[in-house]
Formats: C-alpha cells, structure tokens, sequence
C-alpha cells in the first residue's frame, strides 16, 4: 500500500537525482526537479558541499550541468575546498559542465542612492546558465545579499522574485540559508522557498561529533522524516538512511570455508554462506581475532581479496601475532590480495568510521571483510546508535555479496547466560553466530567454541574445545564428565585414560584368546589319547584273534597228527579234507 | 568631454542598466546632469546595457541595477540606486560639489 503510495507519487512528481549516497533514498529519487531546495544549516555543516556535490553529480553522471553562484568564498577557495572530495572544479569549468561565479557584495565599497532592483543578479545568473545549458543552479549563500545591501525591502521582493525566475526556467535549484534562532533560516528564506526544505546538522556528543540530515519538508512527495546521519568522506556526502533500509539482497548458495576445517564441519560441513554475516563474540582472549584472520586468510588462500578492520592491533602486530599460530599473513598482503586497516576507534565518530568502511571496500571490492572488533566501535556510542549503523553495514556488504565477519567482545559477567545477551542488539543482524568460552576448570583455562546459530544449514549442536598451537586453529571434541564437560588437561587426562581402558580390554581379549587356544590344544590332546588307547586295545584284539587262531590249527594238526597214529590213512585223509 | 586636460583628474565612469527601463533612462539623465555640473570637463561616461552584454556583469560584480562604477581615479567604487540623490552620489564619487 505505502509501497503503490510512494511511487506514484514519484511518478506525479518529477525528481532529479541528487547522485548523494542515500540522500537519493530517504527522498524518493532525488530533488523536486525545476524547483529550487532550501538547504540550511549552521556554520560548518556542510552545506555548500552538499550544494557543490549535487552540482557535480548532476554534471558528471546525470549529464546536468550547473552553475554555482558564490555569495561568500571566491571560485578559488572554493575549488580548493572541494579538492578533498576529489571534486575538479577547474576540469569541469573547462568541459562546460559548471559555471561558478562569485558574486561579492561588500557594504563598504557601495553607496546606495535611490531605486535599484538586483536584475544584474538575474542577469548574471542567466547569462551563466545560458552559456552552458545549465539545468541545475545552486545559490550559496544567497543571504550575504541581506549584508551587503542596506534595503532589505528590495531584497525580499527581490528574492521572490529570483526563485520564481528559477522555477519558470525549470532550474532545478538549491539555495543553501544560515540556520536562524527561532526560524530555519536566519532571514526566513523558508518563506520563499517552500517545496522542499533540508536541514543540517551538526552535533558534539561526548566529544564525538555527527553531522545529521533531515527532509523537513517535501512539498508534493513521500519522504523520510527522521534524521540521518551522514558523513563528508573522500567520496563525497553520505547519508546513511537506516529505516529505508532494503531487504532485497540476493542469497548465493555457495558456501565458503572459514578456514578452520572442524568448524566448517559443524557448520553443515560447508562453512558459511557467500554473503552471509558472522558473528564471533567471545569474552577476552578466546581468540577472536584469530579466527578473523584465520577466514581472512583462507579467502585469500582461494585467490580471493580480503580486508581486515583493525581497531585494536595495528596492521604490523597483527601480521606478527597471527604468525605465532601458523597463520602467516605477510605473503598475501605482499601479493595484494590483504589490506589490513587498523585505526583507533575514538579517532573518528562511528559514522566516520563507517564511510571509511565503505570507501575501502568500494575501492579495493574484497570478498571477505573481517571487523576486528565491533564492540571497539561502541565503545563511544549507545547502543541505539551503534545498531542501524551496523545494520546499514552489514547490508551494505550484503549488497556487494561479501561474506562479513565480525568479532566481538563481550564483558562477561558471571551468569551463565551473559555472553549471549550482551550481543542481543547487534545478533540479529548476524546470519552465523560463533560464541568463544573460557572455561576455567581443573586449575586452567580452556577455550570452548559454540556455534549459537547458523541460519540455512545444519549446524553442530555440539561444544568444541578451540585449541591454538603453532599449527593454527583447531577443534577438538570434548570429554563428557558427570556433569561438566572437559576440556584442556582433564580433557588429556580423560584421553588418556580412555587410553589406558582400552589398552586393558586389549589384553583381557588376548588372554581370553590364548585360554581358548590352550583349551583347544588339551583337547586335542585327549582325543590323541583316546585315540591312541582305542589303537591298542584293537591291536589286543587282533593279538588275541592271532593266538587263537594259532592254538586251533595247532590242536588241529595235533588231533590229525594222533588220528593218523591211532586208525590209519584213511582217516588221516579225512581229518585232511575236514580242515579244508 | 574635454580632451587637453583631463589626464590627471580625469574621472572614467561607467553605468550598467538594464534595457530602456524608466529606472534606466532616469539613472542615465542624474548621471548626465550631476557630471555636468560638478565634474565638468573632466568625466567620460560609458553606458553598458546588460542586457546586450550580459558578459560584462561578472567584471565589475554588478548585482544590483542600475550601477554606477568610477574605474578611474582609483580605488573602485561603486553607487547602485537610480541616482536621485545628488549629494550621496557625490559622496559615493568622492567628488567635492561645486558651489554656486
């Protein structure tokens, strides 16, 4: 509904795009084309950046040349200050793409007799805009006319006319104003400019200073009310319009190592998703950072560029604390494929911060970024102020499909549960989340790792013991006790013993092995006997058949040898035929 | 405009208007007239229409019309309004009034 609202809305109204990071967001595609922008603020907020980007973005990318009309520095200064925001004034006077022209009116120099109007301003304007098809002007700032002129009357009447001039010549305009008292502008400009009023801001708090941005009225359009921090950064302004915040980035399935092969393991077995966002918080020295790097220099180790935040080791400490672990980062910043940014978190307020998080990763388009640590970051700022920056970052990165690490330090605290809910605010925000314990059992500390959430895949549900050698990171399951888990020594100890037991159960096997072989042998043994007894007595038997059939034949022999004796032939014939 | 004895005290003055406007034509006659009567001889007055050479507003930081510039003697200055007031244009010249 607000969403069908909005664009037409958008349509009905046509916009020219400011070219401004997020300012193009909050007000629905740019400014009101052909009508003239009060922008205002107090000394130093940045207006006439805002007003000179909007005029080189219009000549550069939107092909809108523009003429800047100067009230108070001289094209000079001007083009030097823009310098830093990597702006060429001159170039682009040479192109014809913008016309600058420095209007001074000193009071001194002028005596006023009688009527005059300010058609020289007009004059001058038009001439500037004819002499290079100028669709975009920026007056800044027009104010310093109520200085140097003493008829204030005839300026008024004067102005409204220029901004009715402006939008007859379809000009888009902006017109920057000195933030007044009470009023917007100290001359209620506001009166005459009234489709669209931005205001400026620039704030001290607790020494940090954030400049804020806010659409105070948009005549005819949508538009976000809230105000937006932005920053003046290398590349220009940028508005961070949080609560615009898309949620329309895409979702790659390739998975991509941490470079910690057991935690790739618990993390479905894959590692993490491309463009996904980690969390790794810990209490201190869980080893957080080493983590960091160790994914940072697996990206690296898969040809891929990737880009450390530092803001408690300086880049040199880092290469050397990582080399204590077997992560050797100097080769690969060597080659490019590292940058390491290390920068003191109270240098600069968050915003700060942030832009330069972004300018980096524009310019260098790493598909790995480490932030080492967030909770550095929020060390200057509440809460509230740290989230949607985080947010803002993190789909920032999201966008650009780089996968995102983050660490963070929690204070701790004794309860169980503390690690978890002093992250609240930020894990959300986080697609995986590792938490590193220190478990102090047994007269040491041990170093455990969680994976406390991992949206779309299959995670472990299991507590590793996170070990640091020389070697590198590695995980290592841990021993079930009672009632606690062991870790570190008792963890070796319990291996140990474990060891031991199976060596026992070893033996006892063997033993009962040799008690069957031996048992075997004593069979066999008897059968042998058994055997060797049934032989014999079989060779009695046949012994005694033997003798036996010995004493027949010979008590045969006999009777036939005593019948012969006794009757003759005849009957020794038959005894004969008788033993056949 | 006299031309053997100008050299040292000559004034050199330029009008810038805007077109045939009323405030224009009014501007030019008090300029011709106060010349006349306290500088006599000693002015040359130069006329520029801005609306033909819009170009020459820039150089001389012309904002408001119609203006007077005295280039010469130096230093610049500079008188915007239609003129009417004799005597602040002559404070505005720097040029002691002839008495009569």
């Amino acid at each position: 509904m607000k969403h069908k609202q909005r664009s037409e809305i958008a349509s009905i109204l046509p916009k020219s795009p400011t070219g401004i990071t997020g300012l193009d967001e909050i007000t629905g595609g740019g400014l009101p084309t052909g009508r003239p922008t009060l922008v205002c603020g107090s000394a130093g907020c940045g207006k006439t950046m805002l007003a000179v980007e909007f005029l080189v973005r219009g000549a550069t990318e939107f092909g809108e040349p523009g003429v800047f009309m100067m009230f108070e520095e001289n094209a000079a200064e001007l083009t030097a200050n823009v310098r830093s925001l990597g702006f060429d004034l001159d170039q682009l006077v040479k192109q014809k793409k913008i016309a600058l022209d420095h209007v001074r009116v000193e009071r001194s120099e002028i005596e006023e007799t009688g009527e005059y109007d300010l058609e020289g301003l007009f004059i001058r304007l038009g001439h500037a805009i004819d002499s290079i098809g100028a669709k975009r002007v920026v007056l800044d700032t027009v104010e310093a006319l109520f200085a140097g002129l003493s008829n204030h009357g005839i300026i008024r009447a004067e102005l409204r006319r220029l901004f009715r001039w402006l939008k007859d010549r379809g000009m888009t305009a902006v017109i920057t104003g000195e933030k007044g008292d009470s009023t917007i502008t100290r001359y209620g400009l506001e009166e005459y400019v009234a489709d669209c009023v931005i205001t400026l801001d620039h704030r001290v708090d607790e020494q940090i200073s954030t400049r804020r941005l806010r659409v105070l009225k948009y005549r005819g359009s949508a538009h976000g009310t809230n105000e937006y921090p932005f920053l003046i950064g290398k590349r220009g302004i940028s508005v961070l319009p949080i609560t615009s915040l898309r949620l329309d980035h895409a979702a790659p399935t390739e998975r991509l190592s941490t470079g910690i092969a057991r935690l790739d393991e618990m993390l479905g077995g894959l590692g993490v998703f491309r463009g996904s966002s980690v969390l790794v918080s810990g209490s201190p020295g869980t080893g957080k950072s080493s983590i960091g790097a160790t994914f940072a220099e697996a990206a690296c180790r898969r040809g891929e560029r990737s880009l450390i935040f530092s803001y408690e080791e300086s880049s040199e400490q880092i290469v050397r604390n990582m080399r204590s672990i077997g992560v050797d980062l100097a080769p690969w910043v060597k080659k490019g494929l590292l940058q390491i940014h290390a920068s003191r978190p109270t240098l600069q307020g968050l915003e700060q911060h942030l832009v330069a998080l972004h300018d980096t990763v524009k310019a260098f388009r790493p598909a790995v970024v480490v932030v080492d640590p967030i909770s550095n970051l929020t060390l200057e700022h509440s809460e509230t102020d740290v989230m949607p920056t985080l947010m803002r970052l993190i789909d920032f990165l999201k966008q650009q499909q780089i996968t995102s690490l983050f660490t963070s330090l929690t204070t701790g605290g004794s309860a169980a549960n503390a690690a978890e809910d002093s992250q609240v605010g930020v894990s959300s925000l986080m697609d995986t989340w590792l938490l590193l314990r220190n478990v102090e059992f047994n007269g040491e500390r041990n170093r455990m790792i969680f994976v406390l959430k991992s949206r779309g895949m299959a995670h472990s549900n299991q507590v590793r013991e996170f070990v640091l050698s020389n070697a590198g990171i590695d995980l290592v399951d841990v021993y079930l006790g009672a009632d606690r888990v062991l870790t570190g020594t008792a963890r070796v100890a319990q291996a140990a013993h474990e060891h031991s037991a199976a060596e026992l159960r070893r033996e006892d096997h063997e033993r009962k092995l040799r008690q069957i072989a031996s048992k075997r042998k004593a069979i066999e043994a008897q059968i042998a006997a058994l055997k060797s007894q049934g032989e014999a007595e079989e060779a009695e038997v046949k012994f005694t058949i033997a003798q036996e059939t010995l004493q027949e034949t010979a008590t045969r022999q006999n009777t036939a040898a005593m019948a012969q004796r006794r009757g003759g032939a005849r009957a020794a014939a038959h005894a004969t035929k008788g033993k056949r | 405009m006299s031309t053997t004895t100008k050299m040292t005290k000559a004034y050199e003055l330029r009008l810038y208007v805007a077109g045939q406007t009323p405030k224009s034509l009014t501007a030019v006659a008090n300029l011709k007239r106060i010349c006349e009567t306290h500088l006599a001889g000693q002015y040359r007055i130069e006329v520029i229409d801005l609306l033909k050479t819009p170009q020459l507003a820039a150089g001389d930081q012309i904002l408001a019309l119609p203006a007077l510039v005295r280039r010469l003697p130096e230093p610049i200055k500079k008188i915007i309004g239609d003129l009417s007031n004799e005597e602040r244009v002559l404070v505005g010249l720097d040029v002691q009034p002839v008495k009569d």
